[in-house]
This record gives structure tokens, sequence and C-alpha cells, in this order.
């Protein structure tokens, strides 16, 4: 159902303001309600045991779905059976990364393997579209493994930067982020993205 | 709430209505002495934030000082922050509430006010240390002290760690001071207990006989036991005082760690940090770090939202016992939930993820909506209800956490933490609604309730100054929770520095609304002084002319028992 995270938190912003409102109305109608003296008609009945089979169904179901729409969640459970198309070894010390001689380069709907070791601190390893957003991303504990299988639904260039706070000395005296590496990885457009823009010339 | 008289400005500041400090028993100085302690540190804890927020607003912020946007400045702020907010603030307010609670609900003396008193300056004082260890010192490796950050002396000053330790443990020793006063409260065999055992205690107090009661229903059997021992409310405290009391280990233990390095280091020596397994490390803290968030918060607010909802109806609880279950239930949900905070952590078992990250922390949204279920329907049987200060904020307690709960666990999925974790998301549109909202709603609920209680029937300065803060607090917490939290869908991260205004407009929201927070604060606090008066607030700190040490039994059995 969802291809990249941009879908993914399209969705889950609407479907959360949805819920809030609903929330606070039912609790605004709620205690309008409870000063009223005369008798009031309860436009639905909740039983307590349906209330109950809602909650639980809402706990579980959150995440069979998830499971079912998010292409990511299968793949990183199992990520240590796939073989990569790509696999690209990151360490950062000091804060700063050491990226591959190469420039980190992909192809759409390739499978992608980020292996990242950190000598001293947590940090975070990120990547960013070009407006901000979040494409990916997880924390980079020392001395351990940190291993994460991705496969790019999108093209284009996309930006690192550590996603956790490792102390003051990963920005400069004004601020600005020193482990911000622009266009860190570069993923070529696939036929996906071809389908897709040709679809929308059509239009 | 009855009119004031006009007493003109001056004399109203210096006089309030008609406290009187010098009626106030040693139990009800006690407990406003932290009340006092908790609001001035909720104003500093406002302002904190609100500097932050300005801050992150990037360049259309021309007014703030550019000290606030260096990064050793503005982390150290942020390391604080928690801190000051829920140790200094929030710790104290619950403290203060359910040393008074206990012995009002249970009808016997506090254990000792002694000790309740070395709590609340010992929380004070941890918690002013801390923020000097920030302030002067800069020391900032955040409240997550993620190893081995608080141990690199590279970036931070040893004097300031140390300083920063020492605070957060004399915090942890005032905590651990509350829970003995509170457990010593509970099993003295005096008054009501004066005939139960021990184990009768301890029964109703983890909720077993609830759990009796509903089964022995099902098996159509007598009730297990009629009268429980323990009312609802104190079962919620005695419940959520096992959380708080692990939790203080873990801090502690967490902090003699750093503290041990930290002494090496000064000496010379030179240790591998890397000895201790930053994973393993991770686990341990977080085990006891969510403790006050899954167990202590949800435990005590859920015992506050059924105590307040049978004063303000006057009558019993629905489905007492189907909720003394489920603070039960609560109590193993909560020590098993932590690694929906390492969800995001590649070397963390899966397996850990999908049982303790994901399952049983989804089953927080049964424990909660029980609560909400059950305080609705006591609140709904008892119609027509006035819309009084205290069932408003209420109200907007169970709003709250009836937003925050959902997102918390939104984001306690391995599908969406890809994407949300660290962000802004997971801080203001859950655990900032949560705190801000949700708790802070309910305490203040509860202070309308115990107001008269606490103070000898003292009269409010202005119902509309109540009001004006119910509105500005409500509306303001919740705003400003949404925007910043949907800044965090734009992939504003909450430990980051933006200082190019990458997400000003969200900042700009949410700091407008940020800024009605404090003016609420600021008209409450109004409200409160000129209530108890300039003379009345120095009067609280002033010795007790009387060692009660109860509230409303008789005198000569309410000496403090300790005495």
């Amino acid at each position: 159902m969802f291809q990249t995270s941009l879908e993914l938190l399209k969705f889950h912003w609407m479907a959360y303001t949805i819920y809030a409102l609903l929330i606070v109305s039912v609790i605004v109608w709620f205690g309008w309600n409870l000063t009223r003296k005369e008798r009031v008609k309860s436009a639905v009945r909740i039983p307590f045991y349906g209330y109950i089979a809602f909650l639980v169904a809402g706990g579980v179901g959150h995440h069979i779905f998830t499971y079912n729409t998010i292409p990511w969640v299968e793949q990183d459970i199992k990520r240590h059976d796939i073989t990569p198309d790509k696999k690209f070894e990151i360490e950062v010390a000091k804060h700063r990364w050491t990226l591959p001689a190469e420039r980190m380069k992909a192809k759409q709907g390739q499978k992608i393997a980020f292996e990242v070791r950190s000598s001293d601190l947590t940090y975070g390893f990120g990547l960013f579209r070009k407006d901000g957003t979040l494409v990916l991303q997880m924390q980079v504990l020392p001395k351990h493994d940190n291993y994460m299988l991705w496969t790019f639904h999108e093209c284009g260039k996309f930006d690192l930067t550590s996603t956790e706070y490792s102390g003051p000395d990963e920005y400069d005296e004004e601020g600005h982020d020193k482990m911000l590496v622009k266009d860190a990885l570069e993923i070529e457009c696939g036929p996906e993205t071809r389908v897709a823009m040709n679809e929308k010339e059509v239009k | 709430m009855q009119t004031v008289e006009n007493k003109g400005f001056v004399r109203q500041l210096i006089h309030g209505t008609n406290f009187d400090a010098d009626g106030l028993s040693a139990l009800q100085k006690v407990t406003l002495r932290a009340v006092v302690m908790s609001f001035l540190f909720f104003g500093l804890v406002a302002i904190e934030g609100m500097i932050m927020r300005i801050v992150q607003t990037g360049p259309t912020n021309s007014f703030l000082p550019k000290m606030f946007g260096v990064p050793d400045h503005y982390f150290s702020i942020m390391t604080v922050h928690p801190i000051v907010g829920i140790f200094g603030s929030t710790y104290q307010l619950v403290f203060a509430a359910f040393m008074f609670l206990v012995p009002y609900l249970t009808k016997k003396p506090l254990y000792s006010v002694k000790l309740a008193n070395f709590v609340w300056l010992c929380i004070t004082i941890g918690t002013a240390l801390a923020w000097f260890a920030g302030f002067i010192w800069h020391y900032a490796p955040l409240y997550t002290l993620y190893w081995p950050l608080p141990a690199d002396v590279e970036q931070f000053s040893i004097v300031g760690g140390f300083v920063f330790v020492v605070g957060v443990a004399l915090i942890m020793i005032g905590t651990l001071g509350f829970i003995y006063n509170i457990y010593a409260t509970i099993f003295a065999r005096t008054g009501i207990h004066a005939n139960k055992t021990t184990k009768e205690l301890l029964i109703s107090g983890f909720g077993i006989d609830g759990l009796m009661n509903l089964i022995h229903k099902l098996l159509g059997k007598k009730p297990y036991s009629k009268e429980p021992a323990l009312s609802l409310p104190v079962v919620a405290i005695f419940r959520g005082t096992v959380d708080t009391f692990l939790d203080a280990l873990v801090i502690l233990g967490a902090g003699i760690l750093v503290l041990i390095y930290l002494i090496a280091f000064s000496g010379g020596a030179d240790w591998n940090v890397h000895a201790v397994d930053s994973l393993l490390y991770k686990n341990f803290f977080w085990w006891g770090l969510d403790l006050v968030a899954d167990g202590l918060v949800l435990i005590y607010v859920a015992g506050s939202w059924y105590l307040l909802a049978t004063l303000i109806t006057g009558q019993k609880l629905f489905m007492e016992n189907v909720a003394r279950a489920a603070l039960l239930l609560e109590l193993f949900v909560s020590w098993m939930v932590w690694s929906h905070h390492l969800l995001a952590d590649q070397p963390q078992p899966e397996m850990m993820k999908l049982v303790s990250g994901e399952m049983v922390t989804a089953f927080e949204l049964l424990t909660q909506g029980l609560a909400l279920f059950i305080t609705l329907v006591t609140l709904w049987k008892a119609r027509p209800l006035k819309m009084s200060p205290e069932l408003a904020y209420l109200l907007g307690g169970l709003v709250g956490f009836g937003l925050a709960v959902p997102a918390g666990i939104i984001q306690a999925d391995m599908g969406l933490n890809r994407v949300l974790h660290n962000t802004q998301w997971i801080s203001f549109a859950h655990f900032h609604i949560a705190l801000i909202v949700g708790l802070y709603m309910t305490l203040y609920s509860a202070l309308y309730v115990l107001w008269p209680l606490v103070t000898n029937n003292t009269k409010l300065f202005s119902k509309k100054l109540t009001w004006a803060h119910f509105w500005l607090y409500l509306i303001g917490g919740v705003g400003m929770g949404a925007f910043a939290g949907m800044a965090g869908l734009d992939g504003m991260l909450r430990r980051h520095l933006y200082v190019n205004g990458e997400f000003s407009g969200w900042m700009i929201l949410a700091a407008i609304f940020g800024s009605m927070v404090l003016i609420a604060w600021f008209l409450f606090l109004y409200n409160i002084v000129m209530s108890v008066g300039l003379k009345g607030l120095v009067g609280i700190f002033m010795p007790a002319k009387n060692d009660v040490a109860g509230y409303g039994i008789e005198e000569e059995t309410a000496a403090p028992a300790k005495a």
C-alpha cells in the first residue's frame, strides 16, 4: 500500500488528525451533557466488552496493518536472510562520517544494505529528502554492528545526518550541523518512476 | 468559590483573602511547601521550553540573545529541561499530593513529617544543582545519558558532570524518602488498619483482591473481599510507588556508574568507556526510565482520576474490581514495555522489539482505555453535575491522555518508528501533551479539590482567573503539542539544533501556543499569591505550631507516627 515514508506520513497525518478531532469532540460533548438537567439519550450505546474488544483490536490490528502495508517492516525483520544488491560500509567517530571512497549510488528498487560502525559515541544514521522529510533512520551504537536493509522506491539525492544527539561538538559555534552531508546518496530513477512520470504526462 | 471583597492591590498582595498560615498543621504545611516549589519549577521549565522554541524559529527571531543558540548553551537547557520539569515540578507536586492524600484517605497520620520535609528539600536542592551544572558548566548529555556520552570528558567538564550527578542522586534520595514514608504510613497498624495484617494490606495494595473478586464472580462464588483493606486511590499510589522505587534505583545506578568514571578520569586514569556495553546500558536505563512514563505516570494518573471522579460526584466508582485488577495488570505491563524505545536499534533482538516493544506496549491502550472508561462512566452516572473548575480540569486531563497515549502507541511500531523515532512527533504529540495536558490538568483538578482541605477553606482570589488559566492552558498545551508534533512528521528531529529556520513555520505556531501556557502559569500563580498573600506564602515555610500529621481524625491519634 505505501511505497515511501512520505506516503505513510501523509496517511498518518490524516488518520491522527481525524482521531484527535474525534476524541476532543467526544469529551466536549460529554462534558456539555454532564451538566444538562434533562435526561440525555445516548446516541450510541457502547457495551463494555465491545469497548475492550475495540481497544485490543486497535492495539494488535495496528501492527498487523503496518506489517502488511509498509514494505520495510518484513524486510527489516528478515534482513539477515536477504542478500543485498548493494552494500555500503560507513564509519563514524568524533562527529565525522567516513563514507565509502566512491560516491554512494544505487538504482531505484535495489536492496541496499547500510552497515554503520561507531568507535566512540551513540549516533543516528538518517537519510533525508531535499525537503527535510525523513526517509529512514537507525541508531548507531558504538562497538556494535548497525545493519539496515532498505529498498528505495523513490529516486533522487538524499542528505545524511545524525538522528541521535552525540554532544554539542556535532555543531560549529554558530550552530550549523557538522555531520550534515549533502547529497550523500544518489538513487537513479528506475522503471517504476518512469511509469509514474509517463502516466502524469498522459494526464 | 465565593466572591472576595476588594481590599486594594497592595493589601491583597500582602494579606491574601482569608489564608492563615499559623492555623496550618504540620501535614498541611509540608504539603504546601512542596506545592510552592513545584510551581516555581514549572515556571522555570516553561521559560526554558519557550527559549528552545524561539531558538528553533531561526533567523525569524531577532530578539532572543544569541547565547541561547550556541550549541553548548542550547543543549544544556535541553538537558536540564526534563530534570526541572519532571523531578523539580511533577515529582514534587505528585509527592505533595500523595503525602497528604494517603493520611487523608487511610485516616492515619503520615509516618514522618520530618521525612516529608527532607523529601521536598532534597528534590529542590538536587534539581537546583542539576540546573547549575547545565547553566555554569554546560554539562549536556541530555536526560537519556546514552553511554558513553555522560562520561565524555572531551566534550564536558568533569566538575559539571559531578555536580549534575550529585543533583540527580539527591533527587533520587528524596524519592526514596517519599517511598519509605508512603509505605510506612500504609503499613502502619493504627486507626482503621489496627486489625489488618501485612498480608491483607499487601494483597489489597497490589489489587489482587479485585482480581480475586472478579474470578469469584465468574465462578459464582461469594466475593473474596467485600471490604478491601485499602481504598482504590491508595491502591494506585501503592502500585505506582513500586515503579517509582525501581526507577529511582536504576537512575541512581546509572548515576553511580557515571560518577565512578568521572572520578577515575579526574584522577588521571585512562579507563575504557567501552567496557560498559552501550546496548546493555540502554536496555537497563530505559527499563528504569520507562517506569516513570509507563508505570508511575499512567498508574498514578489512573488512581487520581478514580479519586477525583468519586470526590466530584460523591458516588462509588463504577466497576471498582475491574479497576483494581487493571492496576495489577499494569504492574506487569509497565515492567515489560521498555523495548519500544529501542525499535530503531538494529542490534536489539527482534523478538524483544516484537514482544516488549510492540505487543506488550499495545496493552497500555487497554489499561489506560479502561481507566478512561471507568472515570467517564462514574461521572456520567452522577449527572447532572455542575461544571466546576475541578471537573473541567479532570476532563482536560482525559483529553490529554486521550490524545497522547495513541500518539505513542502509533510510534511503538517497527514500521512507523523508522520515520518517527527521535522526531518532534514523539516529543510533542506524545509526551508533552501527556505531561502538560494529561498529567498537569489532572493535577490541577486535584489541586482545586484539595485546596479547601489543605488551606483550611481559603477563598480563591478570582474565579475568572481560574477559568482564564484553564482555557489558556488547555488550548496552549494542545496547540503547542499539535504544531510541534506536525514538525516531527515533516522530519524535524527532537534532539537537534536548527539555526536556519528549517521548520520555522511550525515552530512559530508552537511558540505562540507555548506562550499561552506560560501566560496561563503566570495567571495561576497570580491568583494563588493573591489568595494566600505574600505573608501567608512566607508563613508556609515557617515552623508549624501544631504537629498534627493527619487530616480529619482525632487530634490525639493524628500526631506523627514517627514522633
